[in-house]
């Protein structure tokens, strides 16, 4: 009898102890940005200048930077990953051709973001440089462009994944009654499918956006890592930048005195919270939608 | 009707269009690192640390050393406490507990890895005044976990209550129904989780960063910095020189491999496993 209520216990704890290290992660993010928060206030988030040097630090560059990078992946990455969605779940949901462009976009998911970062940078960025010659920008090659397009195809696995189960989801009933009145295929997917499934895809869409905002190393690598906003919107879009993600990981190790270490890891409060909202909207959409 | 009929026909094939092309840029990056890595790969890479730029050489030893020893220590730490929190999560749904435990699994799967870096950093790396290769492990531990107690917990949930009824009837006691019924029955699916976080974690850089560091020798121990694959290849493909650039396409190659066959492999057990429900 001992032994099973030591086992009870055990099983409670550990489900105790994840709960206080999402606790003491909140808690130490919180007391390690007091400085910065105390230093600048809520106006860290919208002034321009980051010179660790003179002691200012401003988070607008990185927060641009990291909401075009996300927002321009995501619209690059939707129409592909409907697609699957709609392919995989509705067009053809078995089979072996089905199997192997399921694995294939698993597959995008498990190659490490680093090796993305490398490919990009050795492959992507000379080929974007050529074409920023022939549109006549600066041809720097790194920059939200090559970033974006490397991000698109990352985050495209965590939409689709979710849409094509979604979309398997859609009882028959309604599909053979459009059938039956006369609908065409695209009419059923149109009318039926895809207003059924409409707030499930959304949050996959959310998912995708959670990958896309925290992802770091592939963007790191591609962005160009300059701290100044670009004066134009032309250069901004082609033009280096930064984000929130890399800005933490390319100054961490350098920063030697509290007030910047504290600046970055405020950086990082604000990344953790939003990142966090979004995938938990995320979850509780799905919650709703597969138990309704 | 006709007209209705080719637009549907061009929509299908524009979905198809759509979905098949995305698995060009996959196609062109596997390509690409197995073109350029391939070449690389021999014993002496595999065997000897990166040599001085200049000198011919030198291989990539320290790393998978490195990413050895820190994976499977984030593996001993991260798979009991995740096995157990899966057992607890599907034995009580219901409870308070269980429903903030849920919702700590979905927060951390969301939360970036930089940031776990970061916590990590203040949590092991700031007290003791130096990086070290058991901060690395902690940090990707934690990465690990929710990816170990979401796949513990849906195969348990999919097992037949009456498995458990049968044994608990028998007077078998409820810590040896677990461990001696429910695990081993759900046993290949808890496998599969645990080798997709690992193909996960150790592709993992930026919990790396300031955790591990990376450390340009062989080194065994856990309390100095250490080098990892995807650490090194990050600090090599940034470096301005021809013959470290190589060194990092190998790198990538025997990552890659990695996590291609652990990620086959987990495939090849959940399939034979669905063919056995």
């Amino acid at each position: 009898m001992k032994w099973e209520t030591i086992f009870r216990k055990l099983l409670i704890f550990v489900a105790a102890l994840l709960v206080l290290v999402i606790i003491g992660i909140l808690i130490t993010l919180i007391i390690e940005s007091v400085p910065s928060i105390k230093a600048l206030g809520i106006k860290f988030l919208w002034s321009k200048t980051w010179d660790p040097v003179q002691n200012i630090y401003g988070a607008l560059p990185f927060l641009i930077g990291t909401l075009l990078t996300s927002f321009i992946a995501l619209l690059l990455s939707l129409p592909f990953s409907y697609s699957v969605s709609i392919y995989l779940g509705e067009y053809n949901p078995k089979g072996w051709l089905s199997n192997l462009l399921k694995n294939s976009i698993e597959l995008i998911a498990a190659v490490p973001s680093i090796i993305y970062g490398f490919w990009g940078l050795f492959v992507l960025v000379p080929v974007i440089r050529g074409i920023e010659m022939k549109i006549g920008v600066a041809p720097y090659g790194i920059g939200i462009t090559t970033a974006s397009l490397v991000l698109a195809v990352m985050i495209i696995p965590y939409a689709a994944s979710l849409g094509i189960t979604l979309i398997r989801m859609v009882p028959s009933a309604l599909k053979e009654g459009a059938y039956a009145l006369g609908a065409t295929r695209f009419e059923v997917i149109r009318s039926v499918v895809l207003p059924y499934t409409r707030t499930g895809l959304f949050a996959g869409v959310l998912l995708s956006l959670g990958r896309a905002l925290g992802e770091t190393m592939a963007v790191t690598m591609l962005i160009g890592n300059t701290t100044s906003i670009a004066p134009s919107f032309k250069e901004l879009i082609f033009g280096p930048s930064n984000t929130m993600a890399s800005v933490i990981a390319n100054e961490f190790t350098e920063a030697d005195h509290t007030e910047y270490l504290s600046a970055l890891v405020e950086l990082g409060l604000v990344l953790f919270f939003v990142t966090v909202i979004i995938n938990l909207i995320g979850k509780r959409i799905i919650t709703r939608f597969t138990q309704s | 009707m006709k007209i209705r009929n080719t637009k549907s026909t061009l929509f299908k094939g524009l979905i198809v269009f759509l979905a098949f092309l995305i698995t060009i840029p996959l196609i062109i990056v596997l390509l690409y690192i197995i073109k350029q890595g391939v070449m690389q790969v021999n014993w002496h890479f595999l065997t000897h640390v990166p040599a001085p730029v200049g000198e011919p050489g030198g291989g990539i030893a320290n790393a998978l050393v490195g990413s050895i020893i820190m994976v499977g220590i984030a593996a001993v730490i991260a798979i009991p406490v995740g096995i157990l929190s899966g057992i607890y999560l599907s034995e009580n749904p219901s409870t308070k507990l269980a429903y903030y435990s849920g919702l700590c699994v979905d927060i951390l799967q969301g939360v970036p890895s930089i940031v776990i870096g970061i916590v990590v950093y203040l949590w092991v790396v700031k007290p003791a005044g130096t990086f070290s290769a058991i901060a690395g492990s902690v940090a990707l531990a934690i990465m690990m976990l929710p990816i170990v107690i979401r796949s513990t917990e849906q195969t348990l949930r999919l097992l037949p209550p009456s498995l458990k009824e049968a044994a608990l009837s028998l007077g078998v006691p409820y810590h040896r129904v677990i461990i001696k019924v429910i695990v081993p029955c759900g046993f290949s699916g808890i496998l599969s989780g645990i080798m997709l976080s690992v193909a996960r974690i150790i592709g993992e850089t930026a919990p790396l960063l300031f955790t591990a560091l990376g450390n340009s020798f062989l080194s065994y121990s856990l309390k100095k910095p250490m080098e990892s694959l995807p650490h090194l290849i990050y600090t090599y493909a940034t470096s301005p020189y021809d013959d470290w650039h190589n060194l990092a396409w190998g790198a990538s190659f025997i990552l890659l491999m990695f996590v291609l066959i652990l990620n086959i492999t987990t495939k090849l057990i959940t399939r034979k496993w669905n063919i056995q429900l």
